[in-house]
């Protein structure tokens, strides 16, 4: 393991830009990741909540004249939101929520960091290319902010980029598919490297059945994204084809635009993009709530000190999600006309990946039986993440049956249901995990006292935003109306924008504590008892704190399972991987 | 201080190092790229009223040359890492360059093409065959190029890699290889499928 | 690999070569015969499968991989039809 390069003796302290900006040590990485995509998160709920006064108070002047005036004419005329500009925001905030900010963190960040510690590597394969990957990911990152400078603003087209639409978009839309192959590109180097590592570098003795679940998730999510995302390569391709050399690989014949015959040479297919986009888009929303699930598992078996109930069944339920996930893509197509046959196909095989997200949360749930529970701060996001995803994922039954779809599809149903997933479900998880691994990046915990402040809060005004979304789109409100008193029925369900307006606005007035727990933490923060202070038993907690470029200070070994918890006849409650016997 | 194991040395269970697997996993999104453009090549073509035989607008013969050529310079490449694998450098350089060289006369070939179809006034707008003959050869164009840059960074840094550490240096060809061969490989497919159908 | 086994690899790659020259030679004449549309489909995809099995088996070495490399590439074969194939059944009722 240890095979020392007579020639690789050059390790001289690296200057401050190596260390610290272009660094290849896989922790420093995970760190960059981490940061920029919480600024994007914070970024992409700032956009939210400018939508968010538009939606419960439409047509009313912005109540905060300075900002109003920052965005300029082109954005809001006298403090109120044009309707280009609410397109916009729209767009932006999906794209920059799940690209910029929740994969990085969830993938980027927490993979990056956790990963290799948990198998007992040195490092990732390639750390170079792993440095390449945070560096497209930023750059994609600024593409993507400059295209609100462009002409005509940012991308318009919602975060699915629809065509014809897109198609006729402004030069925003052209940044958004720029923007978009650099991100492809991070996440195909980041994917490789993933695999790679986990294939070629894990620890003596640390079989496949022996990785933690998070490793597994990781796993899985790497494969998602190294053969989902290049279809949704292919058809940025081509709409760039579109927007820039005038091919008509979108544009069916005969499109009428505002009245006017477009000058193409048509025969091309809408359907085309949204079969070549749901094909990652898919996928990629287990990539968003793969690592969360390994996050949340780590924790519960620690927090209830209890091996997870039914680990391997865990494994293979993340397998065939995996495997499965490639073939529901056009449940999101029910009402494209794609015809019945391929409507029947899909709702088939929708139902069929709802039973490995079942089994997966049914163990999760059963790991809790009779167990002492430590209601750590990390512990209550990994509790509060078990009914938030059971809803997310519950509501999505009638969404991927076709009948039920066709009264669902585009309203306020859909997104209350991909949020309860995404936002209550792995933001909670991503949270569980920084309150959970602080220690080990850091040697300091952080506040229990502001972290429960924290949590309470977000728990409480996360679902205040979320949960009246599935009676508005019951009652028919459609997911893209800058107006949504435009039509009668809209009106009866209005009372509900004015809640889902103040909890998002307290949610952020919630993430406060957080930022200043974070900060205050990393230097006056709680010195932890250990380098293992939740007495954890996987790979990550053997190591020095923080962990030293090149990880451990000799080639870990492995010889049990990781959730050797509460050993009958042991004097601890719990046995690392690492400890023989 | 533990080292990264496996950069040269096969791992002992899956018997690959880490550049070769590394090598195949993005090879394998390659697949799904052009997988992704053949899938919207059939998708198209089902759809159209009208689809032209390829033999009718393209230019057959040339295209045949540049397989041939493909093909050859796929034989050079596995050639130099033969005559590595035998610690042969000079004939290793040989066959690298040959590579490297036909694969430019693929591009100057592909170019007269592309030249030939402009001056005629076919561009990736005027319908939907020439647009996805574009965006396919175009794209594996871009394939071609990024390869012989590589290609030619590995040679200009190939004596002092060869002397160093042989073996890693013969890994790095077989790798650059596998790439080379796929592109290879997707010719042979684009070609009959855009020029003969 | 041994010396002896490299020279015998050599002679199957001259081989691989005169084989795929010849079947490029050989498609190129099929497509001037002008066959009917789906006939022409099945004899060139065909010949271009052969040449690209002899490319992946002898020059990427497929014919004697690991089973790490066959596992990534098997995945990524089923999810290639799945992309080729389903949306081909994709029906335009209706009118866009």
């Amino acid at each position: 393991m240890s095979v020392q390069h007579p020639l690789e003796h050059r390790h001289e302290a690296p200057g401050f830009w190596r260390k610290y900006l272009f660094s290849t040590d896989h922790k420093t990485i995970g760190i960059q990741y981490a940061i920029t995509a919480m600024f994007f998160l914070l970024f992409g709920f700032a956009l939210i909540m400018l939508i968010r006064w538009q939606l419960a108070y439409p047509g009313k002047p912005f109540p905060i004249p300075f900002l109003a005036s920052l965005l300029g004419e082109a954005r809001m005329v006298s403090g109120i939101m044009l309707p280009e500009f609410y397109n916009e925001l729209g767009a932006m905030h999906g794209t920059i929520m799940i690209f910029l900010g929740v994969v990085p963190l969830a993938v980027g960040a927490f993979g990056n960091y956790v990963m290799p510690l948990q198998i007992g590597a040195p490092d990732m394969a390639f750390p170079r290319i792993n440095m390449a990957s945070y560096w497209a990911y930023f750059l994609g990152g600024i593409v993507m902010l400059g295209s609100f400078f462009v002409p005509g603003g940012a991308a318009s087209s919602g975060w699915t980029s629809y065509p014809p639409l897109a198609n006729i978009a402004t030069q925003g839309q052209t940044f958004w598919l720029i923007g978009m192959v650099f991100l492809i590109t991070s996440s195909l180097l980041g994917s490789i490297n993933f695999i790679a590592t986990i294939v070629q570098l894990r620890a003596k003795g640390l079989s496949f059945f022996r990785l933690p679940f998070f490793v597994w998730a990781q796993f899985v999510t790497a494969f998602l994204l190294l053969l989902a995302f290049p279809p949704l390569e292919a058809a940025g391709v081509l709409q760039l084809m579109d927007r820039l050399f005038g091919t008509s690989f979108f544009l069916p014949s005969g499109l009428v635009v505002g009245g006017k015959a477009l000058e193409v040479s048509g025969g091309g297919n809408p359907l085309l993009w949204q079969h070549l986009f749901w094909f990652l888009a898919h996928p990629e929303v287990y990539v968003l709530i793969l690592p969360a699930m390994g996050i949340v598992a780590e924790i519960i078996a620690n927090n209830t000190r209890k091996p997870l109930w039914g680990y391997k069944p865990l494994v293979y339920s993340v397998l065939f999600l995996g495997f499965m996930s490639f073939i529901v893509w056009a449940h999101h197509m029910f009402i494209t006309g794609m015809g019945t046959v391929m409507s029947t196909f899909f709702q088939a095989t929708t139902m069929i990946i709802s039973i490995p997200s079942v089994v997966i949360l049914t163990s999760l749930i059963i790991s809790l039986w009779g167990a002492s529970i430590r209601y750590t701060v990390p512990m209550l996001f990994a509790l509060a993440f078990l009914p938030m995803f059971g809803i997310g994922g519950l509501t999505g039954l009638p969404l991927g049956l076709a009948s039920s779809d066709i009264h669902l599809h585009d309203t306020y149903y859909v997104i209350g249901h991909f949020h309860y997933v995404v936002a209550p479900g792995t933001l909670l998880a991503l949270f569980a995990g920084v309150y959970y691994w602080f220690p080990k990046v850091t040697g300091r915990m952080m506040s229990e006292k502001l972290g429960k402040i924290h949590f309470w809060l977000s728990l409480i005004f996360i679902n205040g935003v979320f949960l009246p979304m599935f009676f508005q789109g019951m009652a028919g409100v459609s997911r893209r109306l800058y107006d949504p008193t435009t039509y009668a029925y809209g009106k009866v369900v209005q009372p509900l924008n004015i809640v889902m307006s103040y909890s998002a606005w307290l949610l952020a007035v919630a993430q406060i504590f957080f930022l200043i727990n974070l900060v205050y933490s990393i230097w006056k923060g709680e010195k932890a008892s250990s380098d293992n202070p939740w007495d954890a038993t996987t790979l990550e907690w053997a190591t020095p704190t923080p962990p030293p470029h090149g990880n451990f200070l000799t080639p870990p070994e492995v010889y049990h399972g990781p959730y050797e918890y509460s050993v009958p006849g042991r004097k601890t409650d719990f046995l690392p991987q690492n400890q023989s016997e | 201080m533990m080292e990264i194991p496996y950069t040269v040395k096969p791992h002992p269970v899956t018997g690959v190092y880490n550049g070769k697997f590394g090598i195949w996993l993005f090879l394998a999104s390659e697949v799904m790229l052009f997988g992704a453009l053949f899938s919207a090549y059939v998708l198209l073509r089902v759809g159209a009223d009208t689809w032209p035989r390829g033999s009718a607008l393209l230019n057959v013969p040339l295209a045949t040359l540049n397989t041939m050529l493909l093909i050859t310079s796929s034989v050079t490449m596995v050639m130099s890492w033969a005559s590595l694998k035998v610690n042969n450098f000079g004939k290793y350089r040989f066959y690298f360059a040959s590579t490297i060289f036909l694969g430019l006369a693929f591009l100057v070939v592909k170019s007269f093409e592309y030249g030939a179809k402009f001056e005629h006034n076919h561009f990736p707008s005027t319908d939907t065959f020439y647009a996805i003959y574009f965006t396919l050869t175009g794209l594996h164009g871009l394939h071609v190029l990024g390869g012989i840059l590589v290609n030619t960074y590995l040679l200009s840094t190939a004596k002092s890699m060869w002397n160093r550490d042989p073996e890693h240096m013969t890994n790095r060809i077989e790798c650059a290889g596998l790439y080379w061969h796929f592109v290879d490989l997707v010719w042979i497919f684009l070609f009959p499928v855009l020029y003969l159908l | 690999m041994t010396q002896d086994e490299i020279k015998k690899h050599v002679r199957i790659y001259i081989a691989v070569f005169a084989a795929l020259a010849a079947l490029t030679v050989v498609t190129v004449a099929i497509s001037y015969l002008h066959l009917p549309l789906p006939y022409a489909i099945a004899v060139a995809l065909l010949v271009a499968t052969i040449k690209g099995s002899l490319v992946a088996s002898y020059f990427m070495h497929l014919i004697s991989e690991r089973a790490v490399i066959y596992g990534v590439l098997a995945f990524t074969l089923i999810f290639f039809a799945a992309l080729l194939f389903i949306p081909m059944y994709t029906t335009f009722e209706g009118s866009f």
